[in-house]
C-alpha cells in the first residue's frame, strides 16, 4: 500500500516534469501553421522538415560544432588544471590552504555580468574574440573552481596510506597518479567532465559576448528564430530537443555517479 | 652494520611526539617497538621509512645520513595497521607492484609473485581484486607485497590488530618463518607483550615520544628497568603493592608482613614498591614460602580457561590471573598467595632493584 502510494505520486511528479519536454518534441514535429491553427496533443501529419533544415543549413549545424568544440576544449583544460590543484588541496597542508580553497568557490558567487565587460576588453585586446578558445577559456572561471571542489572530495576519500605506498614500491609521482590514483577516482573524473560539460553549454551569457559569427553557439543561434514576423516556432522547438540530446547522453554515463557528485565526492 | 637513528626529534605543530630517539638495527636482526598506542610507535616507523622528516637529528644506514633521502630511491617495504592495497590492481598485480616498478624481468617476476602468494596461501586469489577478499586476505596481501621483494628494512606497523583472533595467531607463527629466512631489518610494533615475547629479537619498548628500555625481548620481559617498562610489557598490567623494609621485615600495609628470605635479604631499609604479574598470584598455596594477602574482590571476569579477579589490597588495585573457572562473589574477602621469589623490587622512584630469577 505505502508503495503503490509512492509510485503515483512519483509517477505524477515524472509526467509533469516531462510534459514541457513533450510539447517542444510535439512542436518540432509541426509546422508552423499547424502548431498556430489548432490545438494537438500529439502531431497528427509528422514532419521533419524543421530537423532537415537544422542539419542541412551551415548557419545552424555549425552553431552546434562551435558549442561542442568550445564545451570539449573548456571540459579539457578544466580538468587538467583541476586534477593537481585538487591533489594538492586534499593532500598537503600550506600556509592559507583553506583560505584559498574557499577563495576559489567565491568565484562562482559573482554573477557573470561582473566580468563581462572586462573579458571584452581582454578578449578583444589579444585578438581573441570571435574565437572558440576564448569562449572555453572564459568558462574555466566557474568550471575550475567547481572541479577542484568535486575532486577534492573524491581524493579525500582515497587514503593517504596508498600514496605512501606507492612511493615505498617505487613509483614516480607522475606514475603513480596515472598508473594507482586515477582508476581510484575515475568515477569522479567523469562526473566532474558533466558538470563542466553541463554549465559550458547551457551559458549563453560570455559565450554570445565573446564571438559574432565564427565561433557562434547553438543558443545564440537560436535567438534568430524570433524576427519582427513572429516565431518560428517548430524551428526553435526542433533546436531546443537536439541541445537536451548531448546532455542527456552524458548523464546516461554518469547516473551511477551522479548523487557522490553532486555531494561533491563526500558521501 | 644497519640502521641508526641518532638523536631524533619530531615535533607536529610544536607537540613532541618523540624525542631522544637513539637506536641501532643490525641487519638480519628481528625488533619490536612495545608500546601503548600513542606512544609514538608508528611516528618512529614513519620516520625510519622516510615518510616523515625529523625535526632534528639523523638517520644512518651502514654509517651514511639518508635522512633527506626520497622515500622512493630507498629500499624499503611497510605494513601498515590499515589493510592498504591497490584498489584497482588484482591480487597478483599488488604483489608484483614493487618488482614492475623496478623493471624486473617478466618470468622472475612472476617466479617471486607465486613464491609470495604460496607462502601467505593467497595462490587461489590471485586474480581477484582486494575488495573481493576477507580482512586477513587483504592484510596477507599487503605483507606478500612487502617481502616480495629484498628490502633492506621491513617495517609492520601493527600489522595484525585489525584481524580476529584465530587469524592473528595463524598468521604470528607465520610472520616468524617468513622473517627467519630474511636478511633485512625487520622492525614490528605491537601493543601486545604477548605478541612481542612471540616474536622475540630485540625490543624497544617505547612510551609517550620516549625510549624506555632497550634489549633482547626476553631480557627486557625479565628485568623491565622501570614501572613504567614493566607496565606496558605485562598484560593484565603488572601490580604494584607498595611496602616498607624495617628490621629485616617487608611490611605491606594492613599490618601484613613477612621476613626477608632469599634474595630479597640483600635488599637495604627503605620503602619500596613491589611488582607482581597477575599470573604469579594463586588463590591456593603452592608453597611454603607463599605470602597470604587477603583481598576484597571487586569484579571477577571469566576468559574461557582462565579467571581475571580485579580486588582490593589496602586501597591497592591488583588483578589476580589464575587458570581454570572460579567463581568469587563481588565484595567478598578472598586469599590469594604469592611467592616473594617472584617480586619485582622497585625503589621509590620506580627504578628496578631487584628482579626475580
Amino acid at each position: 500500500m505505502k508503495i503503490k502510494k509512492r509510485t503515483i505520486v512519483l509517477t505524477f511528479y515524472f509526467v509533469l516534469l516531462l510534459l514541457p519536454i513533450y510539447w517542444m518534441l510535439n512542436m518540432s514535429l509541426r509546422t508552423n501553421a499547424d502548431i498556430l491553427s489548432t490545438f494537438s496533443l500529439y502531431p497528427k501529419d509528422i514532419t521533419f522538415a524543421n530537423y532537415v533544415k537544422i542539419f542541412t543549413d551551415a548557419s545552424w549545424y555549425s552553431g552546434y560544432i562551435n558549442s561542442i568544440i568550445y564545451v570539449s576544449i573548456n571540459t579539457l583544460i578544466s580538468l587538467f588544471t583541476a586534477l593537481p590543484a585538487a591533489y594538492a588541496f586534499s593532500r598537503y597542508r600550506f600556509i592559507g590552504d583553506s583560505q584559498m580553497f574557499f577563495w576559489l568557490l567565491t568565484n562562482r558567487m559573482a554573477p557573470a555580468a561582473v566580468f563581462l565587460l572586462p573579458f571584452f576588453q581582454l578578449y578583444s585586446t589579444f585578438g581573441l574574440i570571435d574565437t572558440h578558445i576564448a569562449v572555453a577559456l572564459a568558462h574555466c572561471l566557474f568550471n575550475v573552481p567547481l572541479a577542484v571542489w568535486i575532486l577534492e572530495g573524491f581524493m579525500s576519500g582515497i587514503p593517504r596510506e596508498i600514496d605512501e605506498t606507492a612511493y615505498i614500491d617505487g613509483y614516480s609521482f607522475p606514475g603513480f597518479f596515472v598508473m594507482v590514483f586515477m582508476p581510484l577516482i575515475r568515477s569522479g573524473v567523469g562526473v566532474t567532465a558533466f558538470f563542466c560539460f553541463m554549465f559550458s553549454w547551457v551559458e549563453l551569457l560570455f559565450a554570445r559576448t565573446l564571438t559574432t559569427t565564427a565561433a557562434k553557439p547553438i543558443a545564440a543561434t537560436m535567438t534568430r528564430t524570433v524576427s519582427a514576423t513572429g516565431l518560428d516556432w517548430g524551428l526553435l522547438s526542433a533546436a531546443g530537443i537536439l541541445t537536451i540530446v548531448p546532455g542527456a547522453l552524458v548523464i546516461w554515463f554518469v547516473r551511477n555517479h551522479m548523487a557522490k557528485g553532486f555531494a561533491m565526492g563526500r558521501v | 652494520m644497519g640502521l641508526s637513528l641518532k638523536n631524533m626529534q619530531k615535533k607536529v605543530d610544536g607537540e613532541i611526539h618523540l624525542t631522544n630517539i637513539n637506536l641501532d638495527f643490525e641487519s638480519g636482526s628481528r625488533n619490536v617497538i612495545l608500546g601503548r598506542t600513542l606512544s609514538g610507535k608508528t611516528s618512529l616507523l614513519r620516520l625510519m621509512a622516510g615518510l616523515d622528516r625529523p625535526t632534528k637529528g639523523q638517520l644512518l644506514l651502514d654509517g651514511k645520513d639518508i635522512t633527506g633521502m626520497s622515500v622512493r630511491k630507498r629500499s624499503i617495504a611497510m605494513v601498515y595497521q590499515q589493510f592498504i592495497n591497490y584498489p584497482s590492481f588484482t591480487v597478483y598485480d599488488n604483489i608484483a607492484s614493487p618488482l614492475k616498478v623496478s623493471k624486473m624481468d617478466k618470468k622472475e617476476i612472476d617466479r617471486r609473485v607465486q613464491e609470495a602468494a604460496h607462502m601467505l596461501h593467497l595462490e587461489e586469489m590471485l586474480d581477484r581484486l582486494p575488495s573481493e577478499l576477507s580482512g586477513g586476505q587483504q592484510q596477507r596481501t599487503a605483507i606478500a607485497r612487502a617481502i616480495v621483494r629484498d628490502a633492506e628494512l621491513l617495517l609492520l606497523d601493527e600489522p595484525l590488530v585489525n584481524l580476529d583472533y584465530k587469524l592473528r595467531e595463524e598468521l604470528q607463527i607465520e610472520l616468524q618463518e617468513i622473517f627467519k629466512k630474511r636478511e633485512s631489518i625487520v622492525v614490528y610494533t605491537t601493543t601486545e607483550p604477548a605478541e612481542a615475547l612471540m616474536l622475540g629479537g630485540n625490543i624497544v619498548v617505547l612510551d609517550e615520544g620516549r625510549v624506555l628500555q632497550t634489549g633482547s625481548t626476553p631480557d627486557v620481559y625479565h628485568h623491565p628497568a622501570t614501572t613504567k617498562v614493566a607496565e606496558v610489557f605485562s598484560d593484565p598490567p603488572i601490580n604494584y603493592i607498595s611496602c616498607d623494609l624495617k628490621e629485616s621485615q617487608i611490611q605491606l600495609g594492613g599490618g601484613v608482613a613477612f621476613p626477608l628470605s632469599g634474595r630479597l635479604k640483600t635488599l637495604s631499609d627503605a620503602s619500596y614498591k613491589l611488582g607482581v604479574r597477575s599470573n604469579h598470584f594463586y588463590l591456593r598455596r603452592k608453597n611454603d614460602e607463599d605470602i597470604r594477602l587477603t583481598v576484597k574482590v571487586e569484579l571477577a571476569e571469566i576468559n574461557g580457561s582462565e579467571t581475571f579477579i580485579h580486588a582490593d589490597f589496602n586501597g591497592e588495585r591488583i588483578v589476580i590471573q589464575e587458570v581454570g573457572i572460579y567463581s568469587r562473589k563481588i565484595g567478598s574477602e578472598i586469599e590469594v598467595y604469592v611467592n616473594p621469589s617472584r617480586f619485582f623490587v622497585y625503589s621509590d622512584t620506580g627504578q628496578l632493584v631487584m628482579s626475580p630469577s
